[in-house]
């Protein structure tokens, strides 16, 4: 009987090892997708695989996987955040502003500690009041946009003296030869995705987005772990409001606008479910860096701005479709 | 299939010599688990078969697999001498079988006749529906099965035993020639039964064949001329109704035979570990008052909307009392949150497995360690290898079947999930457990292992607090018995010494005594 048993759980044990495997190909798929689409760019462009322009690409990629690793946090954890956007803009023109008026390194901590405020406000209202993270996300959205307005007054910002401070390091310094938004991209990724893999909190978040009703009867605090989820997303937002005011030194009351359709493309691209409870910095990562080569491939065609949009998200309904005709085995669902 | 048993009831031994419909060496595989592995299963025309197992045996695979729902690995569908293939359910349905399913379908928002040709409407002019013969036909079928309801109900004003009806109206829209019946009982009450008996034994009359599933032997034994067993995805034989008795085919699924349930109930009490006084929520239950002492089986005992799970989940900590007292070993505490229960000792087993239990998507390992990570973990990382050590250690202990423990939860049978949720909670060393509901959807194999855990639990000091709507389970395992009606507390009983009888009529509010006084008196 035991052998039989050991035998039939062997069995399941090597099938389960071959889906395994196909499902790592098939997880892979945007892989694949994504070194087809560099090799066909690169026959067009001689410059599209330069060094310089990869550096380019990830370097400008950065600033949006900076905000898109905070907002797989709270993805993962049930919610969405849209509110990003603006939030980007906000922080960036107070940073901006206030170098000239309180010094870069208050600028700084106060820009952050604003910011985290916003967060903060998210999270209450989504993690303690309960309120759908849709509708409050893109209320934020409208509302920080205007209290920018409010704040700038319409005018665009800028520091006086560009070339007499520390604050460009964040958006234009090298360290060892590496742009510091790549490497901040880098060090955030990767902080954020051992937080998330191994610590008690990461798989508290996991459980929240995979069940909040089972989380909260498994003595889970889930109001405290979404509010924490939004706070993380602000961090990021300050952190590239960061990179972005330091490489323009200056800011449009508007700069952040669209960012989060861009941050949600990079999510939903690199294969991180929307509906919460699973996904990962690193298939974030990746579905950046492919919108950031598409786009720059698109440009270096000689392609006008505005066709990254329609491709970038033709791209993604059809990523998003083979990702489901590869669930089910079949391209078109049959009625039944 | 090659035993071809003459059935002994005298009703169709005439058509018992040529199946109407043979399974044969059916194969299903699923990523990481093969759920049937070559079951051979056959019908005879007006005959009734009743196919058994546990939960997880494979039996709505099998049948899942006849309504062309899954498309099978290996092996052959023969109809009438036809060999068939189904790739959807429509052409099964058109062949003549139906499956009548544990989960109704119907759309509420519909009348009953829509509900009973939906998808097949008589149309005339081309595109309109032709609603006279609509009515006319359901009609016809409502009158058929004895229906007292019209064809122009709305079906969510239907009692569900009435949805039944309307669910097994629908299969008699097609001419059937095998109908299934997935747990048909379910929901009906004992004198809504005896319909269904009827309409069984009329559809046998006119040579359909059936297919019974259930999980009652009282209802197998009253209907069926043959049993099928199908254990861990195999055929594991037919026996004759007429000629073989419950133990044997209980042996048969479960591979042994049943006797942990006669393991005695726990006798040695502590100190009062819980006490409720005059607990009210507003609106949901009221002057609740009992005790649970250490190393005693509480058994609370309601119909559904008692108030039963509100007030385990006030004690959990989910509501607050907005009047009363709570004591946890003769303190007053006031539970804040899920979060706090845990703290102060407090497991809750909740009545939902799939919704409040588990984290369906994640891993065995995971569910299992997730109300005490702070046990597996130091400076909030995880050490995964002591989290194995742990899944281990319950895993073996309540002999969990999984192929790994990388299996998601979401692909392991009721009883497994369950193990894996009480799991759950021992890890976190209570001091008071409650079950709501603890084996429901269960099978008796794991339902009797379930059993024997909880009283081992209170055997070595848990205070053990058991909500159940079943009366065996209530009777087997408690030292003492709740019996709530309508959100308050009607009675408290010996669990060794307390009549069904007056049980029945304490949930039913026809009985009531002081729940404070230690002896039961009606006062009615």
């Amino acid at each position: 009987m035991a052998s039989v048993e050991q035998g039939k759980q062997a069995i399941m044990l090597s099938k389960k090892h071959k889906a395994g495997l196909l499902n790592f190909l098939s997880a892979q798929g945007i892989l694949v997708f994504f070194l087809i689409c560099m090799f066909a760019f690169s026959l067009f462009s001689e410059q599209f695989l330069s060094q310089s322009n990869i550096m380019t690409v990830v370097r400008q990629a950065s600033i949006i996987g900076i905000i898109a690793v905070g907002v797989t946090v709270v993805i993962i954890g049930g919610n969405l955040d849209l509110s990003v956007g603006s939030m980007l803009s906000f922080s960036t023109v107070l940073v901006v502003d206030l170098h000239d008026k309180i010094g870069p390194a208050g600028a700084i901590i106060l820009m952050f500690v604003l910011t985290l405020l916003i967060g903060a406000v998210n999270g209450f209202l989504i993690g303690f009041m309960r309120l759908n993270s849709l509708i409050v996300t893109l209320a934020m959205l409208s509302a920080i946009q205007g209290l920018v307005l409010i704040y700038s007054g319409g005018q665009n910002v800028d520091i006086a003296n560009q070339s007499d401070t520390w604050f460009a390091f964040f958006g234009r310094g090298y360290v060892l030869g590496i742009a510091v938004p790549v490497i901040l991209f880098a060090v955030l990724a990767i902080i954020v995705q051992v937080v998330m893999s191994y610590t008690s909190y990461g798989r508290r978040i996991f459980a929240v987005g995979g069940n909040p009703a089972a989380a909260v009867y498994s003595g889970i605090r889930k109001n405290w772990c979404v509010f924490s989820t939004y706070l993380i997303s602000a961090f990021c937002v300050a952190c590239a409001a960061l990179v972005l005011g330091s490489r323009v030194m200056g800011s449009q009351n508007n700069v952040g606008q669209g960012y989060e359709l861009l941050v949600l493309a990079g999510i939903i691209l690199g294969g991180t479910s929307l509906l919460g409870g699973a996904g990962s910095i690193w298939k974030t990562v990746i579905g950046v860096l492919i919108l950031g080569f598409i786009q720059n491939g698109l440009l270096l065609l000689g392609y006008p701005y505005y066709t990254q949009w329609l491709v970038t998200w033709v791209i993604i309904i059809l990523a998003v479709w083979l990702d489901l005709a590869n669930k089910r085995k079949r391209l078109f669902t049959t009625h039944s | 299939m090659s035993t071809a048993t003459m059935s002994r009831n005298p009703r169709h031994a005439a058509d018992s010599s040529s199946p109407v419909l043979s399974l044969i060496d059916i194969t299903k595989k699923f990523p990481g688990v093969v759920a049937l592995n070559k079951v051979s299963f056959d019908v005879r025309a007006g005959e009734v078969h009743a196919l058994l197992g546990e939960n997880g045996a494979g039996k709505s695979t099998l049948m899942k697999v006849l309504a062309g729902k899954h498309q099978p690995n290996g092996g052959k569908i023969i109809l009438a001498g036809e060999e068939k293939s189904f790739e959807n359910p429509k052409q099964a349905k058109k062949s003549g079988i139906v499956l009548i399913h544990q989960e109704q379908s119907l759309v509420p928002e519909m009348s009953v006749a829509e509900n009973i040709f939906l998808g097949s409407l008589p149309l005339k002019w081309g595109n309109r529906v032709d609603w006279k013969k609509l009515h006319a036909d359901s009609s016809e079928i409502l009158k058929r099965l004895k229906c007292t309801f019209s064809s122009r109900d709305m079906v969510s004003n239907l009692s569900i035993a009435k949805k039944q009806m309307v669910e097994i109206a629908r299969a008699l829209v097609f001419t059937p020639r095998i109908v299934v019946f997935d747990e048909p009982t379910a929901s009906l009450t004992d004198h809504e039964k005896p319909v269904l008996y009827d309409i069984i034994r009329n559809l046998q009359d006119q040579g359909v064949g059936i297919v019974y599933i259930s999980h009652r032997m009282d209802e197998i034994f009253h209907l069926s001329q043959r049993i099928s067993v199908l254990r861990d995805g195999e055929y594991n034989g037919t026996l004759n109704t007429a000629n073989t008795s419950e133990d044997e085919v209980t042996k048969l699924m479960i591979g042994r035979t049943l006797e942990l349930d006669h393991a005695s109930k726990p006798d040695e009490f502590g100190e009062k570990m819980l006490e409720l006084r005059h607990l009210s929520v507003e609106g949901v239950f009221e002057d609740v008052s009992f005790s649970v002492r250490k190393g005693e089986i509480v058994g609370m005992y309601g119909l559904v909307g008692a108030g039963r799970s509100e007030v385990a989940e006030t004690i959990f900590g989910l509501r607050q009392p907005s009047a009363g007292e709570l004591l946890l070993e003769g303190r007053v505490e006031t539970i804040r949150s899920s979060h706090d229960a845990v703290v102060k000792g407090i497991a809750l087993v909740p009545e939902d497995r799939k919704d409040q239990g588990l984290i369906l998507g994640m891993n065995c390992r995971d569910n299992m360690t997730l109300s005490a990570l702070g046990s597996v973990s130091s400076m909030g990382f995880m050490k995964t290898g002591e989290e194995k050590v742990v899944y281990d250690k319950y895993q073996q202990a309540m002999k969990i079947k999984t192929p790994s423990w990388r299996q998601k939860v979401g692909n392991l049978s009721g009883g497994n999930q369950q193990k894996i949720v009480i799991g759950k909670w021992l890890h976190t060393h209570p001091k008071l457990l409650i079950l709501d509901e603890p084996t429901r959807g269960i099978d008796v194999g794991s339902k009797a292992e379930i059993h024997a855990l909880i009283k081992e639990l209170a055997r070595s000091g848990y205070a053990v607090l058991v909500i159940s709507s079943e009366m065996p389970e209530v009777l087997g395992v408690s030292n003492r018995i709740i019996a709530m009606y309508d959100g308050r507390v009607t009675a408290e009983f010996d669990g060794d010494a307390v009549s069904e009888d007056k049980l029945v009529q304490a949930i039913t509010g026809q009985y009531v005594t002081d729940a404070s006084g230690p002896e039961p008196a009606a006062s009615a």
